[in-house]
Protein backbone atom coordinates (compact mmCIF):
# COMPACT_ATOMS: atom_id res chain seq x y z
CA UNK A 1 0.00 0.00 0.00
CA UNK A 2 1.26 3.46 -0.80
CA UNK A 3 -0.47 6.70 0.05
CA UNK A 4 0.10 10.34 -0.83
CA UNK A 5 3.30 9.49 -2.65
CA UNK A 6 4.94 12.36 -4.52
CA UNK A 7 8.10 11.37 -6.33
CA UNK A 8 9.83 13.11 -9.18
CA UNK A 9 12.94 11.72 -10.86
CA UNK A 10 15.52 14.17 -12.17
CA UNK A 11 17.23 12.95 -15.34
CA UNK A 12 20.76 11.68 -14.92
CA UNK A 13 20.53 11.27 -11.16
CA UNK A 14 20.47 8.21 -8.99
CA UNK A 15 17.42 8.11 -6.76
CA UNK A 16 17.13 5.87 -3.76
CA UNK A 17 13.95 4.53 -2.22
CA UNK A 18 14.77 3.49 1.30
CA UNK A 19 12.45 1.79 3.68
CA UNK A 20 11.91 -1.20 5.94
CA UNK A 21 10.23 -4.33 4.58
CA UNK A 22 6.66 -3.59 3.62
CA UNK A 23 7.23 0.17 3.35
CA UNK A 24 5.86 0.15 -0.22
CA UNK A 25 9.09 0.33 -2.21
CA UNK A 26 8.25 -2.45 -4.65
CA UNK A 27 4.65 -1.26 -4.91
CA UNK A 28 5.97 2.16 -5.89
CA UNK A 29 8.07 0.62 -8.66
CA UNK A 30 5.13 -1.46 -9.91
CA UNK A 31 2.92 1.61 -9.98
CA UNK A 32 5.55 3.58 -11.86
CA UNK A 33 5.94 0.76 -14.41
CA UNK A 34 2.21 0.68 -15.00
CA UNK A 35 1.91 -2.92 -13.79
CA UNK A 36 -0.76 -1.85 -11.35
CA UNK A 37 -3.08 1.13 -11.41
CA UNK A 38 -3.42 3.67 -8.64
CA UNK A 39 -6.79 4.29 -7.01
CA UNK A 40 -6.13 8.01 -7.16
CA UNK A 41 -3.50 10.38 -8.44
CA UNK A 42 -1.43 10.62 -11.59
CA UNK A 43 1.65 8.71 -12.67
CA UNK A 44 3.80 9.49 -15.69
CA UNK A 45 6.73 7.40 -16.90
CA UNK A 46 9.00 8.90 -19.56
CA UNK A 47 6.21 11.41 -20.15
CA UNK A 48 3.58 8.73 -20.77
CA UNK A 49 0.49 8.44 -18.59
CA UNK A 50 0.47 5.19 -16.61
CA UNK A 51 -0.79 2.57 -16.66
CA UNK A 52 -2.53 3.41 -19.97
CA UNK A 53 0.65 3.84 -22.03
CA UNK A 54 2.69 1.26 -20.14
CA UNK A 55 4.03 -0.49 -23.22
CA UNK A 56 5.34 2.66 -24.88
CA UNK A 57 6.93 3.93 -21.67
CA UNK A 58 8.57 0.61 -20.74
CA UNK A 59 10.25 0.52 -24.15
CA UNK A 60 12.73 3.10 -22.79
CA UNK A 61 13.05 1.66 -19.29
CA UNK A 62 15.17 -1.17 -17.90
CA UNK A 63 14.13 -3.21 -14.87
CA UNK A 64 16.22 -5.32 -12.49
CA UNK A 65 13.61 -7.20 -10.45
CA UNK A 66 14.11 -8.35 -6.91
CA UNK A 67 13.77 -12.07 -7.61
CA UNK A 68 15.78 -13.99 -10.17
CA UNK A 69 13.77 -14.38 -13.35
CA UNK A 70 16.45 -15.54 -15.77
CA UNK A 71 15.45 -18.34 -18.12
CA UNK A 72 17.14 -21.45 -16.68
CA UNK A 73 16.80 -23.35 -19.96
CA UNK A 74 18.79 -20.78 -21.92
CA UNK A 75 22.44 -19.82 -21.99
CA UNK A 76 23.62 -16.35 -20.98
CA UNK A 77 23.52 -15.15 -24.58
CA UNK A 78 20.11 -16.70 -25.27
CA UNK A 79 18.74 -14.98 -22.18
CA UNK A 80 19.79 -11.61 -23.55
CA UNK A 81 18.47 -12.36 -27.06
CA UNK A 82 15.15 -13.63 -25.75
CA UNK A 83 14.64 -10.61 -23.53
CA UNK A 84 15.57 -8.22 -26.34
CA UNK A 85 12.92 -9.79 -28.57
CA UNK A 86 10.26 -8.70 -26.08
CA UNK A 87 11.32 -5.15 -27.00
CA UNK A 88 11.10 -5.98 -30.69
CA UNK A 89 14.82 -5.37 -31.15
CA UNK A 90 16.30 -6.66 -34.41
CA UNK A 91 18.59 -9.65 -34.01
CA UNK A 92 21.57 -7.92 -35.64
CA UNK A 93 21.36 -4.97 -33.27
CA UNK A 94 21.28 -7.27 -30.25
CA UNK A 95 24.08 -9.48 -31.53
CA UNK A 96 26.25 -6.38 -31.91
CA UNK A 97 25.37 -5.17 -28.43
CA UNK A 98 25.76 -8.40 -26.48
CA UNK A 99 29.60 -8.49 -26.25
CA UNK A 100 29.51 -4.96 -24.84
CA UNK A 101 26.84 -5.94 -22.30
CA UNK A 102 28.75 -9.06 -21.26
CA UNK A 103 31.89 -6.98 -20.77
CA UNK A 104 29.91 -4.49 -18.71
CA UNK A 105 28.62 -7.31 -16.52
CA UNK A 106 32.03 -8.95 -16.21
CA UNK A 107 30.70 -12.02 -17.99
CA UNK A 108 33.12 -12.15 -20.91
CA UNK A 109 33.60 -15.71 -22.05
CA UNK A 110 30.34 -16.76 -20.40
CA UNK A 111 28.10 -16.18 -23.41
CA UNK A 112 27.43 -19.87 -23.93
CA UNK A 113 27.32 -20.78 -20.23
CA UNK A 114 24.10 -22.27 -18.86
CA UNK A 115 22.43 -20.22 -16.13
CA UNK A 116 22.81 -23.01 -13.58
CA UNK A 117 26.61 -22.66 -13.79
CA UNK A 118 26.56 -19.00 -12.71
CA UNK A 119 27.11 -17.78 -9.16
CA UNK A 120 24.54 -15.58 -7.43
CA UNK A 121 26.58 -12.48 -8.20
CA UNK A 122 26.94 -13.43 -11.87
CA UNK A 123 23.19 -13.97 -12.16
CA UNK A 124 22.53 -10.53 -10.71
CA UNK A 125 25.02 -8.96 -13.11
CA UNK A 126 23.40 -10.80 -16.00
CA UNK A 127 20.01 -9.52 -14.85
CA UNK A 128 21.49 -6.02 -14.88
CA UNK A 129 22.91 -6.57 -18.38
CA UNK A 130 19.51 -7.91 -19.47
CA UNK A 131 17.87 -4.71 -18.24
CA UNK A 132 20.23 -2.74 -20.50
CA UNK A 133 19.48 -4.65 -23.71
CA UNK A 134 17.16 -1.88 -24.94
CA UNK A 135 19.66 0.88 -23.99
CA UNK A 136 17.18 2.39 -21.53
CA UNK A 137 17.28 5.99 -20.33
CA UNK A 138 15.80 5.06 -16.97
CA UNK A 139 16.65 1.96 -14.95
CA UNK A 140 14.65 0.57 -12.04
CA UNK A 141 16.55 -1.62 -9.61
CA UNK A 142 14.63 -3.43 -6.90
CA UNK A 143 17.10 -4.39 -4.16
CA UNK A 144 19.86 -5.16 -6.65
CA UNK A 145 22.38 -6.46 -4.12
CA UNK A 146 20.20 -8.29 -1.60
CA UNK A 147 21.71 -11.68 -0.84
CA UNK A 148 25.10 -10.97 -2.39
CA UNK A 149 28.46 -11.16 -0.65
CA UNK A 150 30.54 -7.96 -0.26
CA UNK A 151 32.72 -8.67 -3.30
CA UNK A 152 29.69 -9.21 -5.50
CA UNK A 153 27.99 -6.09 -4.13
CA UNK A 154 31.02 -3.97 -4.98
CA UNK A 155 30.97 -5.26 -8.55
CA UNK A 156 27.30 -4.29 -8.91
CA UNK A 157 27.99 -0.85 -7.44
CA UNK A 158 30.84 -0.36 -9.88
CA UNK A 159 28.45 -1.13 -12.73
CA UNK A 160 25.80 1.22 -11.38
CA UNK A 161 28.33 4.04 -11.01
CA UNK A 162 29.29 3.60 -14.65
CA UNK A 163 25.64 3.86 -15.64
CA UNK A 164 25.28 7.04 -13.60
CA UNK A 165 28.42 8.39 -15.28
CA UNK A 166 26.84 7.62 -18.67
CA UNK A 167 23.97 9.91 -17.72
CA UNK A 168 21.36 7.23 -17.06
CA UNK A 169 18.63 7.91 -14.53
CA UNK A 170 18.43 5.28 -11.79
CA UNK A 171 15.72 4.49 -9.29
CA UNK A 172 17.02 2.07 -6.71
CA UNK A 173 15.24 0.46 -3.80
CA UNK A 174 17.36 -0.88 -1.00
CA UNK A 175 17.51 -1.38 2.69
CA UNK A 176 21.29 -1.16 2.73
CA UNK A 177 22.18 2.30 3.96
CA UNK A 178 25.75 2.14 2.74
CA UNK A 179 24.50 1.30 -0.73
CA UNK A 180 22.19 4.30 -0.77
CA UNK A 181 24.83 6.57 0.72
CA UNK A 182 27.42 5.55 -1.87
CA UNK A 183 25.26 5.65 -4.97
CA UNK A 184 22.32 7.97 -4.57
CA UNK A 185 22.11 11.68 -5.24
CA UNK A 186 18.62 11.86 -3.78
CA UNK A 187 17.09 9.57 -1.21
CA UNK A 188 13.46 9.20 -0.30
CA UNK A 189 12.88 7.43 2.99
CA UNK A 190 9.61 5.50 2.90
CA UNK A 191 7.65 4.04 5.74
CA UNK A 192 4.14 2.61 5.80
CA UNK A 193 3.50 3.69 2.23
CA UNK A 194 4.56 7.31 2.62
CA UNK A 195 7.71 9.28 1.96
CA UNK A 196 8.78 10.60 5.33
CA UNK A 197 12.01 12.34 4.36
CA UNK A 198 13.78 13.34 1.18
CA UNK A 199 17.15 14.80 0.28
CA UNK A 200 20.76 13.99 -0.48
CA UNK A 201 22.46 11.65 2.02
CA UNK A 202 24.31 14.60 3.51
CA UNK A 203 21.19 16.74 3.75
CA UNK A 204 19.30 13.96 5.46
CA UNK A 205 22.04 13.48 8.02
CA UNK A 206 22.27 17.22 8.66
CA UNK A 207 18.55 17.71 8.87
CA UNK A 208 17.63 14.76 11.02
CA UNK A 209 20.47 13.82 13.25
CA UNK A 210 23.36 15.05 15.38
CA UNK A 211 26.67 14.86 13.55
CA UNK A 212 28.42 12.42 15.90
CA UNK A 213 27.58 9.10 17.46
CA UNK A 214 29.33 7.45 20.36
CA UNK A 215 28.32 3.85 20.86
CA UNK A 216 28.97 2.70 24.40
CA UNK A 217 28.78 -0.89 25.56
CA UNK A 218 30.23 -3.35 28.02
CA UNK A 219 30.26 -3.61 31.81
CA UNK A 220 29.61 -0.45 33.76
CA UNK A 221 27.24 0.87 31.13
CA UNK A 222 24.38 1.15 33.60
CA UNK A 223 26.46 3.30 35.96
CA UNK A 224 27.70 5.58 33.20
CA UNK A 225 24.27 5.91 31.59
CA UNK A 226 23.01 8.04 34.47
CA UNK A 227 25.53 10.80 33.88
CA UNK A 228 25.60 10.54 30.11
CA UNK A 229 22.70 12.96 29.70
CA UNK A 230 25.02 15.88 30.37
CA UNK A 231 26.96 15.31 27.20
CA UNK A 232 24.51 13.72 24.79
CA UNK A 233 21.76 15.58 23.05
CA UNK A 234 19.90 12.34 22.60
CA UNK A 235 20.49 8.82 23.92
CA UNK A 236 19.02 5.55 22.80
CA UNK A 237 19.56 2.10 24.21
CA UNK A 238 19.39 -0.84 21.87
CA UNK A 239 20.03 -4.17 23.47
CA UNK A 240 23.22 -3.73 25.42
CA UNK A 241 24.50 -0.74 23.51
CA UNK A 242 23.91 2.92 24.28
CA UNK A 243 23.83 5.19 21.25
CA UNK A 244 24.83 8.67 22.27
CA UNK A 245 24.03 11.33 19.63
CA UNK A 246 25.98 14.52 20.17
CA UNK A 247 27.51 17.70 18.72
CA UNK A 248 30.43 17.51 21.13
CA UNK A 249 31.86 14.02 20.96
CA UNK A 250 35.12 15.14 22.58
CA UNK A 251 33.31 15.78 25.86
CA UNK A 252 31.70 12.35 25.80
CA UNK A 253 34.93 10.60 24.94
CA UNK A 254 36.84 12.56 27.57
CA UNK A 255 34.32 11.59 30.22
CA UNK A 256 34.44 7.94 29.15
CA UNK A 257 38.24 8.00 29.34
CA UNK A 258 38.11 9.72 32.71
CA UNK A 259 35.82 7.10 34.11
CA UNK A 260 38.42 4.53 33.28
CA UNK A 261 35.93 1.84 34.14
CA UNK A 262 37.30 -1.48 33.10
CA UNK A 263 35.00 -3.20 30.63
CA UNK A 264 33.27 0.00 29.43
CA UNK A 265 34.04 0.29 25.75
CA UNK A 266 33.06 2.81 23.15
CA UNK A 267 33.16 3.59 19.44
CA UNK A 268 33.09 7.13 18.17
CA UNK A 269 31.98 7.61 14.59
CA UNK A 270 30.31 10.22 12.39
CA UNK A 271 26.55 9.89 12.08
CA UNK A 272 25.44 8.05 8.97
CA UNK A 273 22.33 7.35 7.00
CA UNK A 274 21.52 4.31 9.09
CA UNK A 275 21.19 6.51 12.17
CA UNK A 276 18.77 8.73 10.25
CA UNK A 277 16.88 5.74 8.99
CA UNK A 278 16.50 4.16 12.41
CA UNK A 279 15.49 7.47 13.95
CA UNK A 280 12.82 8.01 11.31
CA UNK A 281 11.45 4.50 11.01
CA UNK A 282 12.05 3.23 14.53
CA UNK A 283 13.91 0.19 15.71
CA UNK A 284 11.05 -2.28 15.89
CA UNK A 285 11.22 -5.26 13.56
CA UNK A 286 9.09 -5.27 10.41
CA UNK A 287 7.96 -8.46 8.80
CA UNK B 1 -3.50 -4.82 -38.47
CA UNK B 2 -3.05 -8.14 -36.75
CA UNK B 3 -1.38 -7.74 -33.38
CA UNK B 4 1.58 -10.12 -33.22
CA UNK B 5 3.06 -8.72 -30.01
CA UNK B 6 2.66 -12.19 -28.47
CA UNK B 7 4.96 -13.81 -31.01
CA UNK B 8 8.21 -13.40 -28.96
CA UNK B 9 6.50 -15.24 -26.09
CA UNK B 10 5.59 -18.10 -28.41
CA UNK B 11 9.11 -18.09 -29.82
CA UNK B 12 10.67 -18.24 -26.34
CA UNK B 13 8.66 -21.34 -25.52
CA UNK B 14 9.44 -22.88 -28.88
CA UNK B 15 13.18 -22.34 -28.41
CA UNK B 16 13.11 -23.95 -24.98
CA UNK B 17 11.08 -26.85 -26.34
CA UNK B 18 13.53 -27.35 -29.21
CA UNK B 19 16.29 -27.99 -26.68
CA UNK B 20 14.31 -30.85 -25.18
CA UNK B 21 12.41 -31.91 -28.27
CA UNK B 22 13.63 -35.52 -28.25
CA UNK B 23 11.91 -36.83 -25.13
CA UNK B 24 8.96 -34.54 -25.76
CA UNK B 25 8.31 -35.90 -29.24
CA UNK B 26 8.78 -39.45 -28.04
CA UNK B 27 6.16 -38.86 -25.34
CA UNK B 28 3.80 -37.31 -27.88
CA UNK B 29 4.08 -40.32 -30.12
CA UNK B 30 4.82 -43.33 -27.95
CA UNK B 31 2.20 -42.82 -25.28
CA UNK B 32 -0.91 -42.62 -27.43
CA UNK B 33 0.56 -45.14 -29.87
CA UNK B 34 0.86 -47.71 -27.07
CA UNK B 35 -2.69 -46.96 -25.94
CA UNK B 36 -3.96 -47.28 -29.45
CA UNK B 37 -2.14 -50.49 -30.27
CA UNK B 38 -2.65 -52.07 -26.86
CA UNK B 39 -6.32 -51.27 -26.58
CA UNK B 40 -6.97 -51.44 -30.29
CA UNK B 41 -5.57 -54.91 -30.76
CA UNK B 42 -5.95 -56.23 -27.20
CA UNK B 43 -9.49 -55.08 -26.53
CA UNK B 44 -10.30 -55.02 -30.22
CA UNK B 45 -9.58 -58.74 -30.40
CA UNK B 46 -12.37 -59.41 -27.91
CA UNK B 47 -14.86 -57.08 -29.56
CA UNK B 48 -16.39 -57.82 -32.89
CA UNK B 49 -17.09 -54.42 -34.39
CA UNK B 50 -17.91 -51.08 -32.84
CA UNK B 51 -20.13 -48.75 -34.84
CA UNK B 52 -19.64 -51.08 -37.75
CA UNK B 53 -15.85 -50.84 -37.90
CA UNK B 54 -12.94 -52.70 -36.25
CA UNK B 55 -12.28 -51.37 -32.75
CA UNK B 56 -8.85 -49.98 -33.66
CA UNK B 57 -10.41 -47.82 -36.40
CA UNK B 58 -13.10 -46.68 -33.96
CA UNK B 59 -10.55 -45.87 -31.27
CA UNK B 60 -8.32 -43.81 -33.59
CA UNK B 61 -10.41 -40.60 -33.47
CA UNK B 62 -10.79 -40.92 -29.71
CA UNK B 63 -7.06 -41.25 -29.21
CA UNK B 64 -6.45 -38.31 -31.54
CA UNK B 65 -8.68 -35.97 -29.52
CA UNK B 66 -7.53 -37.37 -26.19
CA UNK B 67 -3.91 -36.82 -27.11
CA UNK B 68 -4.53 -33.26 -28.33
CA UNK B 69 -6.47 -32.47 -25.16
CA UNK B 70 -3.74 -33.89 -22.93
CA UNK B 71 -0.99 -32.03 -24.71
CA UNK B 72 -2.73 -28.64 -24.48
CA UNK B 73 -3.71 -29.30 -20.87
CA UNK B 74 -0.26 -30.33 -19.64
CA UNK B 75 1.34 -27.37 -21.38
CA UNK B 76 -1.04 -24.81 -19.87
CA UNK B 77 -1.03 -26.36 -16.42
CA UNK B 78 2.38 -27.71 -15.46
CA UNK B 79 4.60 -25.94 -17.98
CA UNK B 80 2.85 -22.58 -17.90
CA UNK B 81 2.70 -22.74 -14.10
CA UNK B 82 6.46 -23.25 -13.98
CA UNK B 83 6.96 -20.21 -16.16
CA UNK B 84 4.46 -18.09 -14.25
CA UNK B 85 5.05 -19.12 -10.67
CA UNK B 86 8.42 -20.82 -10.34
CA UNK B 87 10.69 -19.24 -12.93
CA UNK B 88 8.96 -15.83 -12.87
CA UNK B 89 9.29 -15.73 -16.65
CA UNK B 90 5.97 -13.92 -17.01
CA UNK B 91 6.98 -11.28 -14.48
CA UNK B 92 10.19 -10.66 -16.39
CA UNK B 93 8.20 -10.24 -19.61
CA UNK B 94 5.75 -7.85 -17.97
CA UNK B 95 8.63 -5.45 -17.26
CA UNK B 96 9.11 -5.09 -21.04
CA UNK B 97 6.72 -3.35 -23.43
CA UNK B 98 4.62 -6.53 -23.59
CA UNK B 99 1.48 -6.78 -21.50
CA UNK B 100 -0.32 -9.63 -19.82
CA UNK B 101 -2.58 -10.10 -22.83
CA UNK B 102 0.48 -10.70 -25.00
CA UNK B 103 1.92 -13.19 -22.51
CA UNK B 104 -1.32 -15.16 -22.34
CA UNK B 105 -1.90 -15.03 -26.09
CA UNK B 106 1.64 -16.32 -26.60
CA UNK B 107 1.00 -19.16 -24.15
CA UNK B 108 -2.36 -19.92 -25.80
CA UNK B 109 -0.76 -20.05 -29.23
CA UNK B 110 2.11 -22.14 -27.93
CA UNK B 111 -0.08 -24.70 -26.16
CA UNK B 112 -2.23 -24.93 -29.29
CA UNK B 113 0.92 -25.50 -31.33
CA UNK B 114 2.08 -28.28 -29.05
CA UNK B 115 -1.35 -29.86 -29.19
CA UNK B 116 -1.17 -29.72 -32.99
CA UNK B 117 2.16 -31.49 -32.83
CA UNK B 118 0.64 -34.28 -30.75
CA UNK B 119 -2.28 -34.42 -33.13
CA UNK B 120 0.05 -34.62 -36.11
CA UNK B 121 1.91 -37.53 -34.50
CA UNK B 122 -1.34 -39.48 -34.05
CA UNK B 123 -2.47 -38.60 -37.56
CA UNK B 124 0.76 -40.06 -38.89
CA UNK B 125 0.01 -43.28 -37.01
CA UNK B 126 -3.55 -43.31 -38.34
CA UNK B 127 -2.35 -42.79 -41.89
CA UNK B 128 0.49 -45.25 -41.70
CA UNK B 129 -1.80 -47.96 -40.30
CA UNK B 130 -4.41 -46.99 -42.88
CA UNK B 131 -7.10 -46.55 -40.24
CA UNK B 132 -8.85 -43.79 -42.16
CA UNK B 133 -11.63 -44.66 -44.56
CA UNK B 134 -10.86 -41.82 -46.94
CA UNK B 135 -7.53 -40.00 -46.94
CA UNK B 136 -8.84 -36.76 -48.44
CA UNK B 137 -11.60 -36.61 -45.87
CA UNK B 138 -9.18 -37.34 -43.05
CA UNK B 139 -7.35 -34.11 -43.93
CA UNK B 140 -10.34 -32.32 -42.45
CA UNK B 141 -9.10 -33.65 -39.11
CA UNK B 142 -6.41 -30.95 -39.15
CA UNK B 143 -8.76 -28.06 -38.32
CA UNK B 144 -10.44 -30.29 -35.71
CA UNK B 145 -7.06 -30.74 -34.06
CA UNK B 146 -6.48 -26.97 -34.05
CA UNK B 147 -9.90 -26.25 -32.53
CA UNK B 148 -9.50 -28.94 -29.89
CA UNK B 149 -6.05 -27.72 -28.96
CA UNK B 150 -7.27 -24.13 -28.73
CA UNK B 151 -10.24 -25.17 -26.59
CA UNK B 152 -8.19 -27.01 -23.97
CA UNK B 153 -5.39 -24.44 -24.01
CA UNK B 154 -7.90 -21.73 -23.11
CA UNK B 155 -9.47 -23.83 -20.37
CA UNK B 156 -6.06 -24.83 -18.99
CA UNK B 157 -4.88 -21.23 -18.74
CA UNK B 158 -7.94 -20.39 -16.65
CA UNK B 159 -7.17 -23.24 -14.24
CA UNK B 160 -3.52 -22.22 -14.15
CA UNK B 161 -4.51 -18.71 -13.13
CA UNK B 162 -6.20 -19.85 -9.92
CA UNK B 163 -3.82 -22.63 -8.94
CA UNK B 164 -1.80 -22.13 -5.74
CA UNK B 165 0.52 -25.07 -6.54
CA UNK B 166 1.05 -28.09 -8.78
CA UNK B 167 -1.13 -30.33 -6.61
CA UNK B 168 -4.15 -28.20 -7.37
CA UNK B 169 -4.13 -29.48 -10.96
CA UNK B 170 -5.24 -32.90 -9.72
CA UNK B 171 -8.67 -31.39 -9.07
CA UNK B 172 -8.93 -30.46 -12.71
CA UNK B 173 -7.74 -33.86 -13.84
CA UNK B 174 -10.04 -35.73 -11.49
CA UNK B 175 -13.10 -33.54 -11.92
CA UNK B 176 -12.81 -32.56 -15.58
CA UNK B 177 -10.27 -34.45 -17.65
CA UNK B 178 -10.93 -38.00 -16.41
CA UNK B 179 -14.73 -37.71 -16.74
CA UNK B 180 -14.22 -36.40 -20.26
CA UNK B 181 -11.96 -39.28 -21.19
CA UNK B 182 -14.41 -41.83 -19.83
CA UNK B 183 -17.68 -40.20 -20.91
CA UNK B 184 -16.70 -38.22 -23.98
CA UNK B 185 -16.52 -41.15 -26.33
CA UNK B 186 -12.79 -41.88 -26.48
CA UNK B 187 -13.13 -45.62 -25.84
CA UNK B 188 -16.77 -46.31 -26.68
CA UNK B 189 -19.65 -44.45 -28.30
CA UNK B 190 -21.60 -42.24 -25.85
CA UNK B 191 -24.71 -44.06 -27.08
CA UNK B 192 -23.53 -47.01 -24.96
CA UNK B 193 -24.14 -44.90 -21.86
CA UNK B 194 -27.49 -44.47 -20.07
CA UNK B 195 -29.42 -41.51 -21.45
CA UNK B 196 -28.82 -39.17 -18.52
CA UNK B 197 -25.10 -39.83 -18.61
CA UNK B 198 -24.93 -39.38 -22.37
CA UNK B 199 -26.79 -36.07 -21.98
CA UNK B 200 -24.31 -34.96 -19.36
CA UNK B 201 -21.45 -35.98 -21.64
CA UNK B 202 -22.95 -33.70 -24.29
CA UNK B 203 -21.83 -30.74 -22.20
CA UNK B 204 -18.20 -31.77 -22.25
CA UNK B 205 -15.96 -30.19 -24.88
CA UNK B 206 -14.10 -33.43 -25.61
CA UNK B 207 -17.40 -35.02 -26.68
CA UNK B 208 -17.77 -32.36 -29.36
CA UNK B 209 -14.21 -32.81 -30.57
CA UNK B 210 -14.83 -36.54 -30.98
CA UNK B 211 -18.20 -35.93 -32.67
CA UNK B 212 -16.21 -34.08 -35.31
CA UNK B 213 -13.19 -36.36 -35.53
CA UNK B 214 -14.76 -39.82 -35.48
CA UNK B 215 -16.93 -39.54 -38.60
CA UNK B 216 -14.00 -37.98 -40.46
CA UNK B 217 -11.82 -41.01 -39.69
CA UNK B 218 -14.62 -43.35 -40.62
CA UNK B 219 -15.32 -41.60 -43.92
CA UNK B 220 -18.48 -39.59 -43.18
CA UNK B 221 -19.07 -35.89 -42.78
CA UNK B 222 -19.91 -35.04 -39.16
CA UNK B 223 -23.45 -34.11 -38.28
CA UNK B 224 -23.78 -30.48 -37.16
CA UNK B 225 -20.10 -29.62 -37.69
CA UNK B 226 -20.68 -25.91 -37.11
CA UNK B 227 -22.36 -26.56 -33.78
CA UNK B 228 -19.57 -28.80 -32.50
CA UNK B 229 -16.92 -26.40 -33.72
CA UNK B 230 -18.72 -23.48 -32.10
CA UNK B 231 -18.86 -25.30 -28.76
CA UNK B 232 -15.09 -25.88 -28.87
CA UNK B 233 -14.44 -22.25 -29.77
CA UNK B 234 -16.83 -21.06 -27.05
CA UNK B 235 -15.13 -23.13 -24.35
CA UNK B 236 -11.70 -21.95 -25.49
CA UNK B 237 -12.70 -18.28 -25.67
CA UNK B 238 -14.46 -18.42 -22.31
CA UNK B 239 -11.44 -20.09 -20.72
CA UNK B 240 -9.05 -17.59 -22.22
CA UNK B 241 -11.18 -14.61 -21.20
CA UNK B 242 -11.34 -15.97 -17.66
CA UNK B 243 -7.57 -16.50 -17.64
CA UNK B 244 -7.02 -12.86 -18.60
CA UNK B 245 -9.11 -11.61 -15.69
CA UNK B 246 -7.84 -14.15 -13.17
CA UNK B 247 -4.16 -13.91 -14.06
CA UNK B 248 -4.36 -10.12 -13.92
CA UNK B 249 -5.83 -10.43 -10.46
CA UNK B 250 -3.07 -12.83 -9.50
CA UNK B 251 0.01 -11.07 -10.87
CA UNK B 252 -0.90 -7.42 -11.30
CA UNK B 253 -2.23 -6.14 -8.04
Amino acid sequence: MVDGLDLELAPGRCHGLLGPNGAGKTTTLRLALGLIGADAGEIALMGHPMPQAGGAARRRVGVVPQTDSLDPDFTVRENLLTYGRYFGLPHAEMAARIPELLAFAGLEGKAEAPIASLSGGMKRRLTLARALINDPELIFLDEPTTGLDPQARHLIWQGLRRLIAQGKTLLLTTHFMDEAERLCDVISVMDRGRIIAQGSPRELIQAHIEPHVVEVYGEGLAAWRDCSAHFCRRCETVGETLFCYTDTPQAVVADLEAQGTAGLRYLHRPANLEDVFLKLTGRDLRD
Amino acid sequence: MIDLAWYPVWLRNFKVWRKLAGPSLLGNLADPLLYMLGLGYGLGGLLQRVDGVPYLNFLAAGMLCYSVMNSATFETLYSAFSRMHVQKTWEAILNTPLGLKDVLLGELAWATSKAMLSGAAILLVIWSLGLQADFAMSLALLPVVVLTGFCFAGLGLAINAVSPNYDFFLYYFTLAITPMVLLGGVFYPPSALPDWLATAAGWLPLTHAIELARPLVLGRWPEMPVWHGAVLVAYGVAGFAASLVLTRRRLLR
